[in-house]
């Protein structure tokens, strides 16, 4: 009785969440959308607490209750700005329970495995469910708890890496350790071994073993993929603690789990497509890291830097009519999102179309950018996609470039030999006049020199993105 | 160097002055010329100083500063001049010292005396200030007097015409001076502000319009008076260079209809975009991409030029005011108005050739006169255009002077570098060194477009319909493969696997099929709340830890308990996360 009524919600539940994922294609469902997710996860976590084989339910909710204050806290206190950080950092506890409870599954096993036969017949829950397997249904089972842990331990330390390269605390830059990738292969063979012996054997060492290989190769792969990539990287660590939920779902038997770890990893799946494909690269060349190798020398640049000072920029936003604004990491990291916002009211106020162009790799994360824009209330309806607002640059008055450099680099289209060449850009250089913020005149993250700063109707407004901005407010009025 | 001190001790300045001259002799050339202007620059707001009004006249010559001169033009009517007050303070900063004939800037509109107040030192003769300028810098073209007045070493920037003018460029090497021809001057992009050319085909077309209305007897705009409806005017300009595009801009925003004309079809973008409608011929040809010829129209085959005549045929009874503006260079102007059309034009009705210089667009041209048909229809054929805008003109080709001369000096010193290897000065210099360097080799760099596109074969709506059967076929194999394979391995899965498992793993397939199918739908500007939410709701494994709590092992316990607790961090976390950035995104 009460394992149906455990059923029914768990349905209910996973209409939920799809119905929660599939909101967010639209702003205004959006916020209907989150209250779908809530709901649903409450009614997943009472039908477990109120089913069969639950004991200690005191404990589990004054647990859920100290984790639930320490999220609220965090989730109140973070900047939009460390979006990012925040992100990584959550998906790293996911992949910690997941390898916790993949353990579990695994003592569990051992221990009702050790039972007599009457004994069995007594057990509740999870175990009563072990009790009652096949021999081939262990076997599997085997399978299953070993691919959750390993998909969770990468999930762990990969997170944990991932989050200290965007908080700063790790260089951004891509590292490896001498061996390079056939360190990673080797983890990778070990782990397998792992699992032939884990199969026949069952033992806890194999088990152990595998667990820190695959916590390595977590740390080494994450290492090894530069600052500019990690769209691609946390987008595939939430592939993946989707992925090691789907396989901790399958051990247990439980098909929520199943349900939403399949959701969340399909999710984050298409985002990394998403994403290489706006990088022109594949999947397996962003987390192998590194750029592919170039075909002959790159295109000299051609001609010199001309800067600008704000008297100069504000002239010409007085005499635009159609202004696009190209926002980046850049301008995450100078925290400007506040003045550029303030630009925008200000310049719209005068009758001035004003628009965002967001590139899908802008930031660190995917979507980034909206974020931070929404944060400094500038109108969604405004910020257009890549593809809504490249055919509109060459009716464009003055394109700003604030604090972006190889989504609007135009190398990629016209140098065949350039990394990045063939990746979609904006193509801003289009606009009658383009300012760059930037503050000084190297490259970008991935290091390729930009003829943008070079072009003709381009003009450098050098230094800090807020400081500019600051300078350039007090000219607009 | 020395300006900052000498300003801080203003009493003591002859003090200063004097130990500078001390010092003069002691540093280096150059640097002493250096000083010694910093030195002066500062007595020029001083006017009352009795030791610098003397300096001012003692100020050593020739050898010491770099001068640039600019001597009245001597070709009649020329009123343009090569140095305005403005052009002067600019190259002043550039480290040269500035002079000019007496008069030189008057026709123009400048004063002697707002030379003076620029610091530009005014010199009587035209033979004094030939022979004290290191660099002279004119408009037109230097008469045989003016060349002789050249001497080794000097640098002369002026329109020169070297394709037509091998005597001249004999002449300057013989004397072995450096001449920068204005009209050389490459069409790449970065030297598009020394472009005297441009400059001065801007101002030719905007003043041809004003010389044709001038001439014409009606409104430009339409309009409807309480007197009568005035029909607007009707404008044809024939080629849309600079010179064809400035007379675009200046016809449209006067009111009058606007057709435009020119043989390469890509300009007619730029043409539209100056609010002119583009006459297009009915005529199939592999059009030369003007690109190629450094922006400049190429010859057209007859067959093009006779589609080319019948459509101005066709509009000649229409047209009120005919702006030709076809040159090719080095060669005679094409005859594109015929007599017959400008019999066919209605009386009143003005034509401007700004060709007339070359023979003229029309064969009843008058070079520099203006005439009227029996018809009634006036020809203005004026080669003066630039100059009946003397001011205008000479501050911009002043600046392109300006801008020609900071390339010439990289280094702000005052000292000329004459860089050969520079595509620019290379290319505009036509005798360097006592050598003729006419014609130039092609710049290094291409002209404006990098290299013809490769058209795309448009595609003919059998061939489109083809391609698109082509591409659905491959979609569908592409899809039945995947399907099949997709089946084949299930099918494998499902004969080894126990029941228990599959039901499991049809529920996996499923929810990742719909997983795919709703992630697409997401909008790409709420990526971030789809993967906080989705972080929030993979802490579902929380389901697992709280099945395992019941456990009575203490392991157990306790790592479903920290599991439990993690999980706990991230739902509230997560959902709080993004109900907070979904709150933020507001519509205007």
């Amino acid at each position: 009785m009460e394992f149906g009524f455990t059923i029914a919600a768990y349905v209910v539940a996973a209409v939920l969440f799809i119905l929660s994922l599939g909101g967010l294609s639209g702003q205004e469902s959006a916020k209907r959308a989150v209250w779908y997710g809530i709901v649903s996860m409450a009614l997943a976590v009472f039908a477990t607490l109120v089913g069969p084989g639950q004991g200690l339910w005191l404990l589990s909710l004054l647990l859920i209750a100290g984790g639930g204050t320490i999220g609220y806290v965090v989730a109140q206190r973070v900047q939009m700005t460390e979006m990012p950080q925040l992100v990584a950092a959550m998906h790293s506890l996911v992949g910690l329970a997941a390898v916790f409870v993949g353990f579990n599954a695994h003592i569990e096993m051992g221990n009702v495995l050790a039972m007599s036969h009457e004994a069995r017949e007594g057990l509740e829950g999870f175990a009563a469910l072990l009790a009652h397997k096949s021999p081939v249904e262990l076997s599997i089972l085997k399978v299953e708890v070993f691919l959750g842990i390993f998909i969770g331990a990468v999930t762990f330390t990969g997170s944990v890496v991932a989050y200290g390269k965007l908080a700063g605390k790790v260089g951004s830059a891509a590292t490896k350790l001498p061996g390079g990738h056939m360190l990673n292969a080797g983890a990778a063979g070990l782990s397998f071994l792992c699992l032939i012996w884990y199969f026949n054997t069952g033992g806890f060492l194999p088990l152990a073993l595998m667990t820190l290989a695959a916590l390595f190769i977590g740390y080494h792969l994450i290492m090894g993929i530069g600052g500019a990539d990690m769209p691609v990287v946390v987008s595939m660590l939430n592939s993946y603690s989707g992925w090691a939920a789907a396989a901790i779902g399958f051990s247990l038997g439980n098909d929520l789990l199943i349900v939403v770890g399949a959701l969340v990893g399909s999710s984050g799946a298409i985002l990394s497509y998403i994403m290489c494909k706006a990088m022109n690269r594949s999947f397996v060349s962003v987390i192998l890291g590194g750029f592919g190798g170039t075909a002959g020398p790159q295109m000299e640049v051609e001609g010199e830097q001309i800067a600008i000072d704000a008297e100069g920029v504000s002239t010409a936003l007085e005499e635009a009519d159609s202004i696009v604004i190209i926002p980046g990491y850049g301008m995450a990291v100078a925290q400007a999102q506040q003045n550029v916002a303030e630009l925008t009211r200000r310049l719209r106020a005068k009758g001035k179309e004003v628009r965002f162009a967001i590139h899908p790799v802008a930031g660190r994360l995917p979507g980034h950018m909206n974020v931070l824009l929404a944060e400094a209330k500038v109108p969604y309806d405004i910020v257009m996609e890549m593809d809504e607002i490249n055919d509109d640059f060459p009716e464009t008055d003055v394109a700003i470039v604030i604090g972006s450099n190889d989504i609007v680099n135009p190398a990629a289209q016209e140098d065949p030999n350039s990394p990045i060449a063939g990746m979609p850009v904006l193509e801003c250089w289009k606009a009658k006049q383009v300012f760059v913020s930037k503050r000084g005149q190297g490259t970008g993250y991935s290091g390729i020199e930009n003829p943008l700063f070079f072009k003709e109707n381009t003009r450098m407004f050098y230094g800090d993105a807020k400081a500019s901005l600051d300078q350039l407010l007090t000219m607009i009025q | 160097m020395n300006s900052g001190r000498i300003g801080a001790v203003t009493n003591k300045r002859h003090a200063v002055g004097r130990s500078l001259f001390a010092a003069l002799q002691r540093i280096s050339c150059g640097t002493a010329a250096k000083c010694l202007r910093n030195y002066l620059a500062q007595g020029r707001e001083n006017h009352c100083d009795p030791y610098l009004m003397g300096a001012g006249t003692a100020k050593p010559r020739g050898t010491d500063t770099v001068k640039i001169g600019t001597p009245k033009e001597i070709f009649k009517g020329e009123a343009r001049v090569a140095m305005t007050p403005d052009s002067a303070r600019q190259l002043q900063k550039l480290g040269y010292d500035c002079a000019i004939e007496t008069g030189a800037g008057a026709a123009a509109g400048f004063s002697d005396a707002t030379y003076v107040d620029a610091g530009v030192e005014i010199i009587k003769t035209p033979a004094a200030l030939w022979k004290s300028a290191d660099i002279v810098a004119k408009v037109r073209q230097p008469t045989d007097v003016e060349l002789k007045r050249m001497t080794k070493g000097k640098t002369l920037i002026s329109f020169f015409n070297p394709a037509g003018n091998t005597e001249g460029m004999e002449l300057a090497k013989s004397k072995g001076a450096n001449v920068i021809a204005m009209e050389m001057v490459p069409r790449i992009s970065r030297a598009q502000k020394m472009d005297a050319l441009s400059s001065m085909a801007n101002i030719a077309g905007y003043r041809a319009v004003i010389e044709a209305g001038n001439n014409f007897g009606r409104f430009f705009t339409g309009q409807i008076t309480a007197a009568g409806k005035v029909p607007p005017a009707k404008v044809l300009v024939v080629g849309a260079g600079v010179a064809g595009l400035a007379a675009i801009g200046t016809s449209t925003s006067l009111g009058a209809i606007t057709l435009a004309f020119d043989v390469r079809p890509e300009v007619a973008e730029q043409v539209e975009s100056m609010g002119a409608e583009f006459v297009y011929l009915d005529f199939e040809e592999d059009q030369a991409d003007g690109a190629a010829t450094g922006g400049y129209a190429a010859v057209s085959s007859p067959e093009f030029r006779e589609a080319q005549l019948a459509k101005f045929r066709e509009l000649a009874p229409e047209v009120d005011i005919v702006i030709t503006t076809a040159l090719i260079p080095n060669r005679e102007a094409p005859e594109l108005w015929t007599e017959d059309m400008v019999a066919a034009m209605k009386p009143g009705s003005v034509i401007v050739d700004l060709a007339a210089e070359k023979g003229g667009n029309c064969k009843l041209t008058v070079m520099d006169e203006k005439i009227v048909t029996d018809n009634g229809v006036t020809i203005i054929g004026y080669t003066d255009f630039p100059s009946r805008m003397a001011a205008q003109s000479s501050t911009l080709y002043a600046t392109n002077i300006r801008h020609m001369m900071t390339d010439l000096t990289p280094e702000k010193d005052g000292q000329i570098n004459h860089d050969m290897e520079d595509d620019v000065i290379r290319g505009a210099t036509v005798t360097f060194e006592k050598e003729i360097t006419f014609p130039p080799p092609p710049p290094k760099i291409q002209a404006i477009a990098a290299k013809p596109k490769e058209t795309v074969p448009e595609l003919t709506p059998e061939e489109k319909r083809a391609a698109e059967v082509a591409a659905f076929k491959a979609a569908t194999k592409q899809q039945v493969t995947l399907l099949g394979v997709g089946a084949a391995l299930m099918l494998l899965v499902g004969t080894v696997a126990p029941p228990s498992f599959m039901q499991h793993f049809i529920v996996f397939v499923l929810a990742c099929f719909v997983g795919f199918q709703v992630i697409w739908g997401v909008a790409h500007s709420l990526h971030t709340p789809l993967m906080a939410v989705t972080n929030a709701i993979s802490s579902i494994i929380i389901l697992g830890a709280l099945m395992q709590i019941g456990s009575g092992s203490f392991l157990v316990i306790l790592l479903a308990s920290l599991s439990i607790f993690m999980a706990g961090i991230n739902i509230f976390g997560g959902f709080l996360v993004t109900r907070r950035m979904l709150a933020m995104f507001q519509k205007s």
